[in-house]
């Protein structure tokens, strides 16, 4: 393993309390076998200074409560996320909100895995810089509503990178990254949760190279009202694998992503500026992509609830739009005999379809106008001007350089 | 108890010896230091390391107080001689520099009414720093638990019924997730509008310790007592104290849009009326909004109040059992509110 050469000596039990002036960095091992490994590993987490690393032995970590990390310049490095890797188990979590809540700028967080949290896996607030590298956040039975919303959670933060995570069973998103700015996924795979990847009231995201399969959607692009910071823009979503998102929806009613049409490739939502091109489409039963206004009603004046500007081009369409599952849906598709176009757009705000498939537009003008007053027909949205090109996310050097 | 400590304070302040002699040995020197001691006694605080026996200090309690498990709690203020707390126009207690304020949280039938456990939240140059002590098995002093731990207890609630839970004692993180405002700690009770000084403080002893006590009057309802005031009042004290410290701008869950502090505006879609989950999971409990005007049972901030289950349960630290009595309270507000029109 690459990471053999930096394992010392156990160093808990180290007493810091009057640790005079800032060390030279330092590995701290935690052992899974430790007796109180919930306690101590937490300890080591609070103790640790900028520059240090954590290092959480291999084995199983039975863990009864959330974990934390509030110190700056932090790794947290495992041993792996598949077995003799670092497995951190919260089948008994007795407490918190997630398994991991990391609230300081430049962490990394690479190699372990986070399993059966009863609320979110992993979820950073307020971390600036943030790398999830090489991670498994699962929930090992598969989709259940009893699951945790969130596997990996990063929101109001600036640069948040994710690079090479693995996850699987969430019942709201299994990446979930929410009003922050600078953003990149990649390279991930998310699968059998209600939405595979989604970027929620953020700006300037690239979504690209991961797949998203097997979940009820596969990346969202959302904007919701009433939050501290909305009006969601420039994302591009390129060169993902978007597949057989076929699970029935198992989020708990009342999150918006219960109301996710099971078979939803890429569904944007009140956004501006998103781009959706280069990506393989395949088995999506409801639509390859949707485009949406936000239906629900609300009181926030500065909210904007139409999608505007959206671009959707270069992208390979499979098999598409033969389970459209949401209201009305298995009428239109008998109406189109038997299929549904694979671009699906509510009529609201407005979008640049350069794919050369069937575009179907349900014709309401505006998101007051009730979804069963929809006029479904075929729709050819290739005409006009697409707006500039966005440009590639780009994350501070020093970023990029802990996954290289 | 804390009565005849005061009394006793006031008294050798009195005599003028104060400056001659120490209290009864608090350690200023490791109050202002940077030091995490093992020990809670290396602070001074009690006398002969008796937990209800202060060595310094004033006593307060709070008009609504943070629900944790049915715990007791003593609460003091220990401030440095010579310095004085400020109270701000916005209600805020500015505490010197070198002030501890200290609360040790109980039951009357554990361990024969001694506290569990302390935590210290010290006003340092640098900042507030909380460290959580955890009662020996002797008594006789408290030890650092920077990791927390869950101790179990079994406690009878004011309504008679036997809980048996693991009670955690929060580590040192944990205790900033609550006290955190825009990445810094702050104390969340001693706010002018919740702050009850312990009537037996003498004027003199309030002229030592604040700038100007006169000042110290609370604004909010007494959270369970109807006469203080309405239904709606005592609700929102109860917000303000139990979930306002995380669900404000500039607290831990200021991305949920769900703001609970006594002064925000109780009517719109912030404070939870007809707002939809934003990222509640489990907590929505199937339900479209956080408080369905009218219908507590249709309202997950009640659901998430009256549950146990961490995937789902608010507040998300501090608490292992439900308080009825706070979600009775709340209930009953969400109750006697007209159902919206829709």
């Amino acid at each position: 393993m690459r990471f053999q050469g930096l394992r010392h000596a156990a160093m808990l039990g180290f007493v810091a309390a009057f640790a005079a002036g800032p060390a030279a960095a330092k590995t701290i091992s935690v052992s899974a076998t430790t007796p109180d490994a919930n306690e101590k590993l937490q300890e080591a987490l609070i103790l640790a200074e900028p520059g240090d690393v954590v290092e959480l032995g291999a084995g199983v970590w039975k863990l009864t409560d959330g974990l934390s990390l509030d110190v700056a310049n932090v790794t947290l490095r495992g041993a792996g996320t598949g077995e003799g890797g670092s497995i951190l188990d919260f089948a008994g979590q007795q407490g918190a909100g997630e398994g991991l809540l990391v609230t300081s700028d430049d962490v990394f967080l690479t190699e372990f895995a986070v399993l059966n949290t009863k609320g979110d896996g992993i979820k950073s607030k307020g971390a600036d810089r943030i790398v999830y590298h090489k991670l498994r956040v699962e929930w090992t039975a598969g989709p259940r509503a009893t699951n945790g919303a969130y596997g990996i959670y990063p929101v109001e933060s600036s640069d948040v990178l994710i690079d090479s995570v693995y996850v699987r069973g969430a019942s709201d998103a299994g990446i979930y990254v929410g009003q922050s700015k600078n953003i990149v996924v990649r390279e991930s795979i998310a699968t059998e949760n209600v939405a595979g990847i989604e970027i929620e009231n953020s700006y300037d995201a690239d979504v690209h190279d991961n797949v998203a399969n097997r979940n009820t959607g596969g990346i969202l692009v959302f904007d919701l009202p009433s939050l501290p910071m909305q009006g969601g823009h420039n994302v591009r979503v390129f060169s993902n694998v978007v597949s057989d998102n076929s699970v029935p929806n198992f989020a708990p009613k009342g999150n918006i992503v219960a109301s996710v049409p099971t078979g939803t490739g890429v569904l944007i939502m009140a956004n501006r500026n998103v781009e959706i091109f280069d990506n393989v489409f395949d088995q999506n039963g409801t639509a390859n992509v949707m485009i949406v206004g936000y239906r629900y009603e609300h009181k926030d004046p500065k909210y904007q609830p139409l999608p505007r500007a959206i671009v959707v081009r270069g992208n390979q369409h499979g098999k598409a739009g033969y389970a459209p599952a949401f209201p009305g849906g298995a009428e239109i598709a008998a109406a189109f005999g038997g299929t549904i176009p694979p671009v699906l757009w509510d009529g609201a705000g407005d979008a640049i379809i350069l794919d050369k498939v069937g575009v179907l537009s349900l014709n309401l003008p505006d998101v007051a106008t009730p979804q069963s007053q929809a006029k479904p027909s075929p729709a050819d949205l290739s005409k006009g001007t697409p707006p500039a090109a966005l440009p590639t996310i780009k994350l501070p050097e020093a970023m990029e350089a802990k996954v290289r | 108890m804390r009565r005849a400590f005061a009394a006793l304070a006031a008294a050798l302040l009195c005599a003028g010896v104060a400056a001659a002699v120490p209290l009864a040995g608090v350690s200023q020197e490791v109050i202002d230091s940077d030091a995490m001691p093992p020990k809670l006694s290396a602070f001074g605080l009690f006398r002969g390391n008796d937990p209800k026996m202060p060595s310094t200090g004033v006593g307060y309690t709070l008009r609504a107080p943070l629900f944790s498990d049915y715990t007791d709690k003593h609460r003091f203020i220990s401030i440095p001689t010579g310095k004085k707390a400020k109270i701000l126009a916005d209600g805020v207690i500015d505490f010197p520099v070198g002030t501890v304020l200290v609360k040790s949280f109980g039951w009357s039938d554990v361990n024969d009414g001694r506290p569990v456990e302390t935590r210290l939240l010290i006003r340092r140059a640098g900042g507030w720093t909380a460290l959580p002590y955890i009662w020996d098995a002797d008594g006789k002093d408290a030890t650092l638990a920077l990791g927390g731990r869950r101790v179990p207890v079994s406690f009878k609630s004011p309504d008679g019924e036997t809980h048996s839970i693991r009670y955690a004692v929060p580590n040192k993180n944990q205790c900033k997730e609550c006290h955190s405002l825009n990445g810094e700690i702050v104390p969340i009770g001693p706010k002018v509008r919740n702050f009850i000084l312990d009537p037996a403080v003498s004027s003199q002893l309030r002229g030592l310790y604040f700038d100007n006590p006169a000042a110290l009057k609370p604004t909010m309802p007494q959270w369970d007592d109807p006469k203080s005031g309405s239904v709606a009042d005592r609700a929102r004290a109860y917000l303000d104290v139990n979930c306002a410290h995380c669900h404000n701008p500039g607290g831990s869950a200021s991305n949920s849009g769900l703001f609970l502090r006594w002064t925000d505006d109780p009517t719109g879609v912030n404070f939870g009326l007809g707002k939809r989950p934003t990222a509640a999971g489990r907590g929505s409990g199937g339900m479209d909004f956080a408080i369905a005007p009218g219908d507590p049972d249709h309202s997950f901030l009640i659901y998430r109040l009256e549950s146990t289950d961490p995937g789902i349960a608010m507040p998300e630290v501090g608490r292992s059992t439900v308080h009825k009595e706070g979600a009775a309270l709340l209930r009953q507000w969400i109750a006697e509110m007209p159902k919206a029109s829709h």
